[in-house]
């Protein structure tokens, strides 16, 4: 484009259609340099757009403007400008249709290139600015690349540093190490030299010993000897024995049995220690199962490895106690299956417990969200069930020890622990003859005590009986008294009353006497008697006379008392009447 | 009862009340003084003119004196049996036996020179002699009823230090010179039953105790630990080490601290390690909190016999604590308990402890450190008591009476007999003493 403005800068048009093509032209410069210039030149458009337009086409050059514009059009593809033409010698004639035509294909040719000139000018711009950021990276990843090599180089060299030093120091120990091995082997030497040297002064030593013993034996020293007064007898009471085969074969016997004494109350004392751990190791297993197979329904579900080996280690653990049980010796293979099931056991919680770590950590990577995670608040009281219950385990394995080496440290010989465990009942057992004899002592104390109650009774019973029949005596003698006096009521009532309430009895011992026709009758004593007066009462003829006197007596007196003194006034009567009957 | 010698008279008083029951006159000072075990006879050693007299308590008019005459006397013991006497003879020639019941003398030869040779069982049916021929140490087992050898058998020691039955009768422990750190078990019918080395070179077995029940053996060595050896395997089953430092919460740090004078204010001096007795002030223990550093010695390194490693060891009688002491922090006495294998309790003193006893019934631990105070440790606490009475009453040494009611404690003049009585606290008796048991 450049081109066309230098060629057609003289003599050029100025239509009002070329001039905003040449305006749109100058515009489609590509490189910046021109842009700028037409850019300068835009401005003072005016003065040049009519410079430039009446440079190419004025009015002298239409026709030769017209054949050069069809020229150009035609070799830029488009039609010709002319009409068509009948004839070559005359003069073509302007197609305004095909110029028209030409100019709208320029004008959309024109919009086109407008439009890629911007898409490539703003690329232009992207690549430009694109390429400026590269070039800054660049220089900065220059820059690291060389800090960093800087640094490893740093690093090399203090790595080599270290090695070097580290060597020094590998030399400098092995310096040392040979350094004491030769010292030790010095003292070794020393010492046998040493020893070597003492081995011959001793032996110096030794010679003069046995020359002085020599010496002082020979000098046949008659102080050498032992004064004593008397002979003091032997500690245990007994002779002395002569010294023979037979003593010594006593005292090898003797030895040996003391020995062997020893080991069997330490061989005792281990296996008493033996069964208590064999023991607490059989329960620890029984609760490590325990705890484990309730929670094996969770394990079950997550599909994991173990699950299968796991059911049946439970279902030959519970084989192996009741084969333990049955047992129960301290052989090679049941000691072995023993701490192998403890060890699986112990695995086996291991695992477990490994695994609710595990997913403990990933509970706190993923939240709570899975469900096949247990909550964390029960893994935690898990664990910590777990740690008591094993806390407990080491306690009890700790108080099994203790007092095993209590009864180990105070069991010091076989007759006082034997005579200890028998202390233990024995006083019990004499608290018990205590009380035994304390009982039966009060058994016969109370025996003795009703033994005599009774005899007392019986007393009681027979002096009551005295005392009736002297009453009744006495009665008799008044009713005999009484007899010779006049019928007063009240002072045979007055004197019947000063006596007590077993009048009742008396009137009818009296009674049963006088029909008994006896002036001197056996007091029977009897409550017949009494039921046989009450019986006869009615039937007596004098009962009008027992309710008059009942009922003047009742003012004054008790009824208990009137009872009786009416009774007694029956009985008067009839023996009254009896008497002079009889007489 | 209780004897005591002045010179060369011998006292014998009451155990109670220090009443005078008999008196005894020897040829010559008495260098040593033995009760027989059934408590009927006084051994009375004079090893300067190689005497040995013995009296009866029963008949004062008894009397028996055994002359070795040109042999010359270093040791003298009685048998288990209290009715021979075991003299050593000078440079260790050979060792009689006399006999107070038949004029028999019996003659052991080669016995060994060292610091424990000759030990008895508890029992006393066994003897165990030491003895070294041809530059090889053995051990001879002899039957103490009619003396006959038992066994005999070489050990396999460099230079025996020591041996020691163990209570129980079955198992001789027989140890090494401090130059080697070596412990053999023997059983009774001559068996080796285990060695034991804990490391090489360096010095090694200081002290060793049998716990009562013979479960254990504590070796104490130069080190600063003790290793306790348990009677099954025979193998170590743990090391107990002596800091100079306690950091450990659990134990108990008991440091003896001087009440203030109530006169004045008087420039007490500050309390070295090798200070001498302190003047007869009032002390008591107060308890120290973590971490305790505790005064140390330096020993010196080109001496024999450094002080240093565990020179002291004791069980208690119910075999539930142990007592050591390590000669480098020798104020201090550690306690440990065995039945869990830890320790204790360290009771830090003013002076150097110069010697502890457990009493014979009860779990009690007298300590005394040449103060004029006696301590007593048992596991519910412990106590310092003053001697009373005027001037320094040193407390040098002590010792228990079989009944576990009185503690005797020797001064270098005197003896002083402290009563533990339960409600009434403690009283003191005096006397004096020349040499004392």
């Amino acid at each position: 484009m450049g081109d066309w403005m230098t060629v057609t800068d003289p003599g050029l048009s100025s239509e009002s259609k070329t001039i905003s093509q040449y305006t749109s032209e100058t515009k489609m410069s590509p490189s910046s340099l021109y842009s700028q210039q037409v850019l300068c030149s835009s401005i003072p458009l005016s003065k040049n757009v009519h410079s430039y337009f009446s440079a190419f086409c004025t009015e002298e050059n239409i026709e030769q403007s017209i054949s050069y514009l069809d020229q150009e059009l035609t070799t830029f593809g488009f039609p010709s400008l002319y009409e068509e033409s009948k004839g070559k010698e005359t003069k073509r004639g302007l197609n305004i249709v095909a110029v028209l035509n030409c100019m709208n294909e320029l004008l959309v040719l024109q919009r086109k290139n407008l439009l890629a000139q911007e898409n490539v000018e703003t690329q232009n711009l992207k690549l430009g600015s694109d390429m400026d950021h590269l070039q800054n990276c660049y220089a900065k990843l220059k820059e690291q690349l060389e800090t960093s090599r800087r640094e490893m180089i740093g690093l090399q060299e203090r790595d080599r540093q270290l090695q070097c030093k580290n060597r020094n120091l590998h030399q400098l120990l092995k310096n040392e190490k040979d350094e004491v091995q030769k010292l030790q082997n010095i003292i070794a030497s020393r010492a046998t030299q040493y020893n070597h040297d003492m081995k011959r002064k001793e032996r110096e030593y030794n010679k003069l010993k046995e020359r002085l013993h020599q010496l002082v034996m020979n000098k046949k020293d008659k102080k050498i000897a032992m004064e004593v007064l008397n002979y003091v007898g032997r500690a245990d009471g007994k002779r002395g024995s002569w010294r023979t085969g037979k003593t010594e074969a006593r005292n090898e016997d003797e030895m040996y049995k003391i020995l062997l004494n020893d080991y069997e109350y330490r061989q005792k004392q281990i296996l008493m220690e033996n069964a208590e751990l064999k023991k607490v190791l059989q329960q620890m297993k029984k609760e490590m199962i325990s705890l484990l197979s309730p929670q094996k329904q969770k394990p079950r579900e997550r599909a994991d490895d173990s699950t299968g080996t796991v059911i049946s280690d439970i279902e030959e653990d519970a084989g192996e106690l009741s084969r333990e049980s049955i047992w129960d010796l301290s052989c090679e293979t049941v000691r072995e299956q023993l701490t192998n099931s403890i060890r699986k056991q112990w695995r086996i919680l291991k695992s477990h417990v490994e695994k609710l770590d595990n997913q403990v950590s990933k509970v706190h990577l993923e939240g709570f969200n899975d469900e096949d995670v247990i909550s964390r608040q029960d893994h935690e009281q898990e664990t910590e069930k777990l740690e008591l219950e094993i806390q407990q385990c080491k306690e009890m394995i700790k108080t099994q020890q203790q007092l095993l080496q209590q009864q180990l440290a105070t069991a010091c010989d076989d007759d006082t622990t034997s005579l200890l465990r028998d202390c233990y009942l024995l006083e019990e057992k004499e608290r018990l003859k205590e009380e035994w004899s304390l009982f039966k002592e009060q058994k016969k104390n109370f025996e003795k005590e009703r033994r005599s109650f009774t005899e007392a009774a019986i007393r009681l019973g027979l002096e009551r009986k005295a005392f009736e029949e002297e009453r009744a005596s006495w009665l008799k003698q008044q009713f005999l008294n009484m007899t010779t006096f006049d019928h007063q009521n009240s002072e045979n009532v007055k004197l019947f009353s000063a006596f007590s309430g077993s009048s009742d009895r008396d009137t009818p011992t009296l009674h049963s006497r006088s029909r008994q026709k006896k002036p001197h009758g056996v007091p029977s004593g009897s409550p017949v008697c009494t039921s046989k007066l009450t019986k006869s009462l009615p039937a007596s003829p004098s009962t009008s006379d027992f309710c008059q006197t009942r009922s003047c007596a009742s003012e004054h007196r008790q009824p208990s008392e009137m009872l009786q003194t009416q009774l007694q006034t029956i009985a008067i009567k009839q023996f009254n009447q009896r008497s002079e009957y009889h007489h | 009862k209780q004897a005591s010698c002045i010179q060369y008279r011998l006292v014998v008083r009451d155990a109670n009340t220090l009443q005078i029951l008999q008196l005894y006159t020897c040829l010559d000072q008495i260098q040593h003084l033995e009760w027989s075990a059934d408590s009927l006879f006084i051994l009375c050693a004079l090893y300067k003119r190689g005497l040995v007299q013995v009296w009866s308590l029963e008949q004062p008019e008894w009397h028996c004196k055994i002359d070795e005459g040109s042999a010359g006397l270093v040791a003298s013991c009685w048998s288990p049996d209290g009715r021979h006497i075991l003299n050593t003879t000078e440079f260790h020639l050979r060792i009689t036996v006399w006999s107070l019941c038949t004029k028999s003398v019996s003659y052991i030869k080669y016995p060994k020179a060292c610091q424990q040779g000759i030990t008895f069982t508890r029992d006393g049916r066994y003897l165990a002699l030491a003895e070294r021929r041809d530059c090889r140490d053995y051990v001879s087992i002899f039957v103490c009823s009619d003396w006959q050898l038992l066994r005999h058998f070489d050990t396999d020691t460099q230079d025996l230090a020591g041996i020691e039955w163990a209570p129980n009768g079955c198992v001789l422990a027989v140890w090494d010179s401090c130059l080697e750190y070596k412990v053999l078990l023997y059983s009774l019918d001559g068996r080796l039953l285990s060695a034991f080395c804990a490391y090489e070179w360096s010095l090694g077995i200081k002290s060793v105790a049998w716990s009562p029940s013979s479960q254990f053996l504590a070796i104490g060595s130069y080190d600063g630990k003790v290793r306790i050896l348990n009677h099954v395997t025979w193998k170590m089953i743990t090391e107990f080490g002596h800091p100079a430092t306690v950091n450990n919460p659990k134990i108990v740090v008991y440091k003896e601290a001087e009440k203030s004078p109530p006169l004045g204010h008087l420039a007490c001096p500050p309390p070295r390690v090798a200070a001498g007795p302190l003047t007869s002030s009032e002390s008591k223990y107060e308890i120290a909190s973590m971490p305790v550093s505790l005064q140390t010695l330096k020993p010196a390194a080109d001496r024999a016999n450094p002080r240093i490693g565990i020179g002291a060891l004791a069980f208690s009688p119910d075999n539930y604590f142990l007592a050591t002491r390590n000669d480098s922090v020798p104020n201090a006495v550690w306690i440990w308990d065995i039945r869990k294998l830890r320790p204790l309790a360290v009771l830090e003193q003013l002076c150097t402890v110069r010697a502890f006893q457990w009493g014979p019934q009860q779990p009690r631990l007298a300590i005394c450190t040449g103060g004029s105070k006696v301590y007593l440790w048992s596991p519910a606490g412990c106590v310092s008591v003053q001697v009373p009475g005027e001037g320094d009453f040193q407390v040098l040494s002590l010792c228990w009476h079989p009944s576990g009611d009185s503690l005797a404690l020797l001064s270098k003049d005197h003896f002083c007999l402290c009563f533990l009585e339960m409600e009434e606290g403690m009283r003191m008796a005096f006397g004096q003493r020349g040499d004392c048991t």
